[in-house]
């Protein structure tokens, strides 16, 4: 079976309306090394994620291992043969984890015994010479040592077709060979072993046997490196490549004038910047200057610290320690005069993607002053001379990439400043939008006298600077014009003296890479099921739950701050209601009935009433609830027995208030005039007693019926949003990639990952059942292991639900919403807090036996409160135990196990 | 000058990408078009269809007299349980109010012996069981007096009580349902919309290219504020006008500018709450957690949903630093009462120091949470 070759066969690939690739068909040889070439975006990365089975096949046939990847079951027997990496730099780590964590995590999912795997880790490490920082956290490695990790995270399970996207991009140099270097040694000891490769830096694809050389969604050509420089008659595979293209034009050799002596101004300067994150140090004393006119660069790895120093000399941070000078002034924040004179692109593409190509000139415009007439001439200037005149009304987002830089870069200069900070101006761009690109910039320094201050990571466009830094781990390793930086090392190329000087800083032989260690003899990994992968991803979602303080806050005290919240918030007792007297009688007797009321514990009285008008204005002002009117001669007849009404006027506003405080003065109403009768002696029985007793809560304070529902409200919506961001989060990383080319099956994904949520609902379920009890004073009066046993179903049922919606869900701002619009509707309106079930009709009737809360607030309340045992809570048990399974399988299933 | 015109087109650049953000444009629409109007007529925090059982061991036409004088659309069709059967019904649930008529009950009447007939409530359905344990007394009492018949005494008391609702005599939920709804969809939109805003430039890193341009972040945070509090003002107002009083038929009382005058107010402090949000939360996720953490405890403790009177006394006071509070307070009292500024002055005052108060705790918070975000 290793002896089948790759075959793609008619496969294209559409996102929206995007053609991603068209009609591609190759074959690809067992046991060969291939490369994928071509810049970014031309549909690389996805024939990969088509190839690994990470991505849904939408039309076409591709054939790994003897079958056909399309297909569900032949993915899960072959997913433990392949690997992937995917592009960006540590995309399939985890960066919480440490390294040693990361690689048992990928260990435990193909399923080796903890001494075999702790065996192959510590080979791993040492052949990649990770061996050193076990215990250090993903994120905190440098771009060399991500890829290094990730690879030996690849390698774990021994695979015999391994795939790397872009594996180098953004590294230091002297980290690149190191990679290719481990490469070949992989290859030496693993002779089977097939690779495909895809990378957009020729130079490391001239190394591989063959090549396919993709532009556009389409294939150019194939071939060993050698058939496609002779083919198109060229030295180079980079101009090779650009000859290939279809409407490519003649290449044009980019010529960058010497720049203009006599001027030595220095324009900006720089000394001894330091810069600390914490203990990391992201720029170490770094000194240099800049003359006018000329075109300086950055040249290091991801992460280097060119960018923070750009930002420290565009005021955007603050320096730790050292200063800078800009134009002969310090950089300070807060000097926007000084800002005028400056243009900033910053790495990421930072303009307003929903605005137009022209609206986005017109708003800098507009932020810097420019004069109408004069702007409308700058930016129609601009538009035309960037080559931008057939997308001026487009969104900036629907711009290719190169556009886009030249639109940056027209933004960048729109004030037309005499100095320009340009932060990886050209990453991601083809080498022809580049070669555009400097010809602006050649034309902005040598022209319009403009200082160029950029930052790259390519060797070739460092090469056309006038004069290059040298940037590793936030220090200056060396600064002058390329061609004595080569000399100087007599080296041939930039890239080796940036290799002699790093390799100066090294302490020799740290990574000598040694041979891979042997395959594992065991073949694991077929299990249709494995307790061992689900387990893996529990004890991985632990670790980064542990380490997360924001979401470990979250998940540990919302719940129970909210419940402090909503105990003291949602209370229906209202006591103390202020209310005000118009008493046009001044009888003793109007004074005994005012006083009854005062007497109660639910009015306070105000001053007197004057008229009224008055009484209204006080309800208006909310100053009062409760105008009580007395008439005229209410004391006489209230002595003889004539009829005498007193009126009292409620503040109605609020339905719930209004009501409530009716009751309570018809209550005292009524009450007075039975101590009326006692006391004349009348005991003039009523027709009937009407005795009310309020079960279960005598007192009828809110709180015995707030306090045990607050763990069905909050249990519902809490655990939920955590279940399905953490989903979700995977997808906004990229980690998911892990699960879609694992054999890992989504119950394992999904429940693995809900099993750490559930532990964390369940803790606070006890801690809020014993805040019910000590805080609030809502004792169990029922038996206990019911109760157990219903939030044990309950926060099976709502890390599931989360999980539901996590499916359907992509980002994790996106989930947490949904999942809380999706629960907060059921429960606070259709699962009996305010209304009874019993009292719900239609629709909200059906939605809340449909809801889990519904359940477990009424289990809860019937424990608590009416001190129900099994025999009372069976039926809610019983109904809980439902929804988990449900919500697991409709999770399962709506998962996607690859991506579209 | 130049700087309110660098503000002003910063505000128009929001509304620009607003208007292509189809998700928040949904948002916006739902929430205060059909999302309100479910939520005004969804509940009603009245008695409303409440179950009711009866132990009738009397079995007389009088005790079939009471109850059918329980009738909708407060109560179900009352059903008839055995005795034997009451505890566990109550239990499980299945009817709220329990009224026991004993054995001879018209008899004893009959014979002025005053016989007890019993009403049993679920006392943990709060809303429901105080208010219809009221409604139950006074719909057996009548019942019983007209019965009985009896003649009053001589010179025994006859006073009567008359009880009005002022602002409100219908005891219309709609429309106080609407009008909390209405709020409190103001105040999530309008903190989620602003800090959202803020988020994803920084995540962008579009607000780092702004700070590198002759821009402050007091001129960025007041961009942000006057264009998404504009935007959810004309959207309330639409609301307003056309759901509430259009399609939900409430009636206003008061002056609809000076409510307008209000929300503007609150826009400002509700906004300025949204970016300080934005600047303490370092993602996108963790605003949407925090979010959870601060909308949900402001809006119960604000006296829209439950009575600011049924709070502990010594959280009271503390709840006046929430503006929401002072919103629902003056709303309320503009809407429902017809207030005049005379009457809220000094809550629109109150909105605008808090306001102010968030505004500068934001600011201090806003340059150091930009370098948050590697």
């Amino acid at each position: 079976m290793t002896g089948a070759p790759l075959r793609v066969d008619g496969v294209s690939h559409q996102y929206g309306r995007i053609t991603a690739l068209r009609d591609v068909s190759l074959e690809i040889a067992p046991a060969s090394l291939t490369g994928l070439i071509g810049p970014d975006g031309v549909g690389k990365s996805t024939l990969l994620g088509l190839l690994t089975g990470a991505k849904q096949l939408q039309s076409g046939r591709i054939d790994v291992f003897g079958g056909d990847i399309g297909r569900f079951s032949h993915r899960r027997r072959i997913a433990h043969r392949i690997a992937f990496m995917p592009q960006g730099l540590g995309k399939n780590l985890y960066p919480e984890l440490s390294v040693h964590e990361n690689l048992d995590f990928f260990g435990r999912l193909f399923v080796h015994d903890d001494a075999h795997r702790d065996a192959r880790i510590r080979h791993l490490l040492t052949a990649t010479g990770l061996a050193p920082f076990p215990n250090r956290p993903a994120a905190n490695l440098s771009g060399g040592m991500k890829q290094k990790l990730g690879l030996c995270c690849a390698l774990i399970h021994d695979p015999d077709l391994l795939v790397l996207d872009e594996p180098t991009t953004g590294i230091d140099p002297l980290s690149r060979q190191q990679f290719w270097e481990l490469i070949a040694s992989i290859r030496r000891s693993r002779p089977h072993i097939t690779m495909v490769v895809a990378t957009a830096q020729m130079d490391e694809a001239a190394h591989f046997d063959s090549l396919v050389a993709i532009a556009d969604g389409q294939i150019l050509c194939s071939g060993t490196p050698a058939q496609i420089t002779a083919r198109t008659a060229t030295d180079s595979l980079e101009d090779a490549y650009r000859r290939l293209q279809v409407n490519s034009r003649p290449a044009e050799p980019l010529i960058v004038p010497p720049q203009d002596d006599g001027e030595d101004e220095e324009i900006i300067s720089a000394y001894g910047l330091t810069r600390k994150f914490g203990d990391f140090v992201a720029v170490d004393d770094v000194s240099f200057s800049i003359s006018r006119g000329e075109i300086f660069g950055f040249l290091g790895s991801n992460g280097c610290g060119k960018s923070t120093t750009m930002k420290i000399l565009t005021g955007l941070l603050p320096a730790s320690a050292g200063e800078a000078f800009m134009l002969g002034r310090p950089v300070d924040a807060h000097d926007l005069e000084a800002r005028r004179h400056v243009g900033y692109m910053s790495q990421a593409f930072s303009l307003y993607g929903e605005l137009s190509v022209r609206q986005n000139l017109n708003l800098h415009a507009r932020i810097f002053e420019i004069p109408p007439a004069e702007r409308r001439r700058r930016v129609n200037e601009l538009i035309d001379r960037f080559g931008l005149t057939d997308c001026a009304a487009i969104r900036a987002d629907a711009l290719p990439l190169g556009l886009r830089q030249r639109l940056s870069l027209g933004v960048a200069v729109i004030h037309e400043p005499s100095v320009l900070i340009l932060d990886e101006p050209t990453s991601g761009v083809d080498p022809e939008a580049r070669d555009d690109f400097w010809r602006l910039l050649i034309e902005l320094s040598r022209r319009d006298g403009v200082t160029i201050f950029l930052s790259t990571h390519f060797m070739a466009e460092a090469e056309r600077c006038d004069r290059v830094s040298l940037m590793h781990d936030g220090r200056v390793l060396a600064c002058d014009t390329p061609a004595r930086l080569i000399a100087e090392a007599s080296a041939d190329t930039l890239e080796e003296a940036f290799i002699a000087k790093l390799k100066e800083g090294e302490p020799a032989g740290t990574s000598a890479p040694i041979g891979m260690p042997e395959a594992s003899t065991e073949q694991a990994g077929h299990a249709l099921f494995s307790l061992e992968r689900l387990t893996a991803f529990t004890r991985r979602e632990t670790i980064e739950v542990l380490r997360d303080p924001v979401r470990l806050a979250f998940a540990v005290f919302g719940p129970a701050l909210l419940m402090i919240v909503f105990c003291f918030g949602i209370s229906l007792d209202i006591e103390d209601l202020d209310f005000a007297v118009f008493d046009l009688s001044q009888s003793p007797e109007s004074r005994a009935y005012v006083s009854a009321i005062e007497g109660s514990r639910y009015f306070n009285p105000t001053a007197p009433l004057t008229s009224p008008e008055e009484g209204r204005q006080r309800l208006i002002d909310g100053k009062v609830s409760l105008v009580v009117e007395i008439p005229p001669g209410f004391g006489r007849k209230h002595l003889t027995g004539s009829p005498v009404d007193v009126m009292a006027t409620v503040d109605g506003a609020i339905p719930f208030k209004g009501e409530t405080v009716e009751g309570y003065v018809a209550g005292l109403h009524e009450s007075y005039l039975a101590e009326q009768r006692l006391e004349r002696g009348l005991d003039e029985a009523r027709p009937a007693r009407i005795e009310t007793r309020f079960r279960y809560n005598q007192s009828f304070e809110s709180i015995a019926a707030i306090a045990p529902a607050m763990p069905a409200i909050l249990l519902i919506m809490l655990p939920a949003i955590l279940a399905a961001t953490s989903i979700a989060r995977e997808r906004e990383l990229g980690s998911i990639v892990n699960f879609y080319v694992t054999p890992t099956n989504r119950v394992e994904f999904l429940v693995g990952k809900q099993l750490p949520y559930m532990a964390i609902a369940f803790v606070n379920f006890l801690l809020m059942a014993a805040m019910a009890d000590w805080a609030f004073g809502v004792p169990l009066k029922g038996a206990l292991t019911p109760v157990i046993v219903g939030a044990f179903l309950f926060v099976w049922a709502s890390t599931a639900f989360g999980l539901v919606v996590s499916t359907l869900t992509s980002s994790q701002v996106a989930a947490v919403f949904a999942t809380a619009l999706a629960s907060i509707i059921p429960t606070i309106q259709f699962s009996g807090l305010l209304q009874p079930v019993s009292t719900l009709e239609g629709g909200a009737r059906i939605i809340g036996s449909l809801w889990p809360a519904s359940y477990f607030l009424h289990l809860n309340v019937g424990a608590f409160t009416k001190g129900l045992g099994w025999e009372g809570l069976l039926p809610d048990i019983a109904a809980l135990a439902v929804f988990g399974p449900a919500f697991t399988v409709i999770a399962a299933c709506a998962m996607r196990g690859q991506e579209r | 000058m130049a700087r309110l015109r660098r503000i002003l087109w910063l505000g128009l650049k929001e509304m620009i990408s607003l208007s292509r953000d189809w998700v928040m444009l949904g948002l916006l629409a739902y929430s205060f078009t059909f999302g309100l109007i479910m939520e005004a007529t969804g509940t009603s925090t009245s008695v409303n269809n409440a179950s009711i059982a009866f132990v009738d061991e009397d079995g007389s036409p009088l005790s079939r007299a009471l109850a059918a004088a329980f009738m909708a659309p407060e109560f179900q069709p009352v059903e008839y349980i055995a005795a034997a059967e009451a505890n566990r019904a109550m239990d499980r649930d299945r009817y709220l109010f329990i009224v026991a008529v004993p054995p001879s009950f018209e008899a004893d009447i009959l014979a002025g012996r005053s016989p007890e007939i019993q009403v049993q409530v679920d006392a943990t359905a709060m809303e429901q069981a105080g208010i219809g344990a009221g409604y139950i007394q006074n719909i057996l009492a009548a019942e019983i007096l007209r019965f009985s018949a009896s003649p009053v005494g001589a010179r025994s008391p006859r006073v009567n009580l008359v009880l009005h609702s002022a602002f409100n005599p219908n005891r219309d939920t709609v429309k106080f349902q609407s009008i909390v709804s209405l709020i409190s969809h103001i105040t999530m939109l309008t903190i989620i919309l602003t800090g959202a805003a803020l988020i994803r430039e920084r995540e962008h890193g579009t607000i780092e290219h702004l700070l590198a341009l002759p821009v402050t972040p007091f001129d960025i945070a007041i961009a942000k504020i006057w264009a998404n509090g504009a935007i959810v003002l004309v959207v309330s107002t639409l609301s307003l006008l056309m759901i509430v009083e259009g399609v939900l038929q409430v009636r206003i009382e008061g002056s609809r500018l000076l409510f307008l005058t209000g929300a503007a107010l609150y826009m400002f402090s509700a906004t300025a709450l949204g970016t300080f949000l934005a600047t303490i939360a370092r993602s996108m996720a963790q605003f949407a957690l925090l979010i959870i953490l601060t909308i949900m405890p402001m809006q119960m403790l604000s006296g829209g949903d439950t009575p600011v009177e049924g709070q502990p006394d010594w959280l009271q006071p503390l709840t006046l630093i929430l503006p929401s509070r002072h919103f629902i307070s003056f709303s309320q009292a503009i809407i429902y009462k017809g207030a005049g500024i005379e009457n809220v002055w000094d809550e629109f005052l109150a909105v605008t120091v808090l306001g102010l108060a968030l505004l500068a705790g934001s600011l201090a918070l806003f340059r150091r949470s930009i370098t948050l975000v590697d």
